[in-house]
């Protein structure tokens, strides 16, 4: 019957009540959303960088990473081969041979990334064959095709068929030029990689440096990324003489945002799961004070302190068991419609993109997150519901029972 | 034998600068079945030795035996247990539990003694037909009048087996029809079953009823009459 008490106590109050289900409903779904808003967006800024290049895995010539010289390549690419085809986990690869070197129009130079591909072998691993957004992505007739990001074509004031002069140094530190012309513009979500990185074929690369094939880098897809720590492991036994790197290990710097995003997170949870208590805390004890002349007379009848304290805590239980789900399911299902339609952020585009992001964000969420906020929203709410129990306790039962 | 057995009571107040002394050695004795009124003006006392008697309140001095257990020094959760099976309270303002209908509210102190459902039951029923409450007992106290709402109370006082009843200005709130309705169901189950009665009052139609009265003044007893 206390039970029973507790539950008829919270409808005797019903907009109050309604009031506290709601900014627990809130609370929750905020946190959720949240959450899915930052998890979906480190996903997308990681799967963007992985897909525009970084790959899961890259493997290098030792020392090739310490001062990026293209002399630095990998000899043996057969058992390179050999090793990377008897692993399951692995996708698929594609070699690349990079110089940095300056493209050159007839407005301007700017330092870039040449990077070397096999365009075959690259459609199945990187995906900037699916960013073109104009041209296209290199044809198998023509020679001396470039490929470059829609920035640096703006910066170069180049458009599709242009021609281009390309300046690197070789593997023999001698300076090369060369004349490409722009077959494809394509636009990632990173506005900085589109100003940094042309894609060349690796044989007129190779062709104007004057060295037989070689590859500075390879960079392995894998099918889960949840593989790559251990595909790692085992390409760096296998692989003795290379340098083998998971992305994170090449670019710290998107594992670091992922740690600043959250702990903004965290402290934005923290800032709801607060206020959540407070409404709780106030709530509660308004509900506890303006009962005091019938806890008073339980209290005086012969109603325990445990029992009173039970009765309060089941009441606060019974709201936020209500509010938690209906918190959970809202944040689920605009979760869900999010991740499908995505949240269009074009208004600040410019801003996402050069986060390398884009401008449209793909809410996601780990289910075990939806049990980890309902468990901290329930217990928040039991810990807020302490303080108006303990007022409830230490109140005169003899007095309260004459207040009017 | 008394059932009740108050000696040389002292209560003092320290809330404030000045110590108040609102019991000073009060003696009394009352025995089962007794029909007791305490009466007296305001700040005479007698609610705080109602109080000290329900043990809701503690004396400074002096000692309290009820049915001949010394509860003088009881702690606060023993006094709460001794509370529940030894005595039950009538208030004047009801005080029933506005959520659960009149036969839930007699249930209650039931269920804190942990009887069974069938005997809670079964109880309360007759309790609520005893006071003239049988087509009541699915009525919530607000779809309830005062004087049934007390009715009510009588019955959920009744429904542990107390030892004695006591009863705080218990018709203070009612009309003439439903206070003598009141007083009617005390007294007969006072007579019917020698339930003990203590009250504190000012309303003169208690204490007509009332087969013994004593007066407080000042936190002493200034008259005690058996009628």
């Amino acid at each position: 019957m206390i039970q029973k008490i507790a539950w008829k106590n919270i409808w005797r109050n019903k907009l109050r009540s309604i009031i506290l289900i709601t900014s627990i409903a809130l609370g929750i779904w905020a946190g959720l959303f949240m959450m899915s808003m930052t998890t979906g967006l480190n996903t997308q800024r990681i799967g963007n960088a992985i897909n525009s290049g970084l790959g899961h895995i890259q493997i290098h010539h030792p020392e090739y990473t310490k001062e990026y010289n293209p002399k630095y390549f990998i000899k043996d690419t057969a058992s390179l081969r050999q090793t990377l085809s008897q692993l399951p986990a692995i996708k698929s690869w594609s070699y690349h041979n990079n110089f940095t070197g300056m493209i050159a129009s007839p407005t301007g130079g700017y330092g870039v990334a040449l990077i070397g591909i096999n365009p075959l072998t690259e459609k199945n691993t990187t995906s900037i064959h699916t960013k073109i957004i104009s041209g296209t992505y290199f044809t198998s007739d023509k020679k001396n095709q470039i490929v470059i990001g829609e920035k640096l074509a703006r910066k170069l004031k180049v458009e599709l068929n242009n021609k281009i002069v390309v300046t690197f140094q070789d593997t023999a530190n001698n300076i090369i030029s060369g004349a490409f012309r722009v077959t494809g513009i394509y636009k990632t979500a990173s506005s900085s990689f589109d100003e940094s990185i042309a894609f060349l074929n690796k044989k007129d690369l190779e062709k104007l440096a004057g060295t037989s094939s070689i590859v500075n880098e390879v960079i392995v897809f894998l099918d889960d990324v949840t593989d790559v720590a251990p595909t790692k492991n085992k390409l760096s036994t296998s692989l003795p003489m290379l340098q083998v790197r998971s992305w994170d290990d090449v670019s710290p710097e998107l594992g670091y945002a992922n740690e600043l995003m959250s702990i903004a997170l965290s402290v934005f949870i923290l800032i709801i799961i607060l206020a959540m208590a407070f409404g709780i805390i106030n709530t509660m004890l308004m509900a506890v004070l303006e009962r005091k002349r019938e806890l008073g007379m339980l209290i005086s009848v012969g109603m325990n302190k445990r029992k009173v304290f039970s009765m309060i805590l089941n009441e606060t239980l019974y709201i936020s068991l209500i509010g938690g789900p209906i918190g959970i399911i809202g944040a689920w299902a605009t979760i869900n419609h999010f991740g499908k339609v995505g949240i269009n952020l074009s208004s600040m585009g410019k801003g996402l993109d050069s986060l390398g992001i884009g401008s449209i964000i793909y809410t996601k969420l780990d289910s075990q997150m939806y049990l980890t906020i309902t468990i901290v929203v329930v217990l928040t709410a039991l810990l807020a519901s302490i303080y108006p129990s303990l007022r409830a306790l230490r109140m005169n039962a003899a007095e309260a029972v004459r207040q009017n | 034998m008394s059932l009740i057995q108050v000696t040389n009571v002292h209560r003092v107040y320290n809330e404030t600068d000045i110590p108040v002394s609102a019991l000073k050695g009060v003696n009394l004795s009352i025995k089962e079945g007794e029909f007791t009124a305490i009466v007296g003006p305001s700040g005479s006392g007698k609610t705080t030795l109602l109080n000290i008697i329900g043990g809701l309140d503690s004396a400074t001095d002096g000692s309290l035996e009820v049915a001949e257990k010394n509860i003088t020094h009881l702690g606060t959760n023993e006094l709460i247990d001794f509370r529940l099976n030894n005595i039950g309270f009538v208030f004047q303002a009801y005080n029933l539990i506005p959520v659960l209908t009149a036969k839930e509210n007699v249930e209650f102190i039931m269920l804190l003694q942990g009887w069974e459902k069938n005997k809670r039951e079964q109880r309360a029923m007759q309790l609520l037909e005893e006071v003239g409450l049988k087509e009541k007992v699915n009525s919530k106290p607000a779809q309830l009048s005062g004087g049934q709402q007390q009715r009510v109370a009588v019955a959920r006082a009744l429904a542990s087996h107390p030892k004695f009843v006591l009863a705080d200005e218990p018709t203070a709130n009612l009309d003439s029809a439903s206070t003598n309705n009141l007083l009617d169901i005390m007294v007969e189950l006072n007579q019917r079953e020698q339930i003990t009665f203590v009250f504190s009052t000012h309303d003169q139609r208690v204490i007509d009823r009332a087969r013994r009265v004593i007066t407080l003044e000042d936190g002493q007893i200034k008259s005690d009459i058996h009628k």
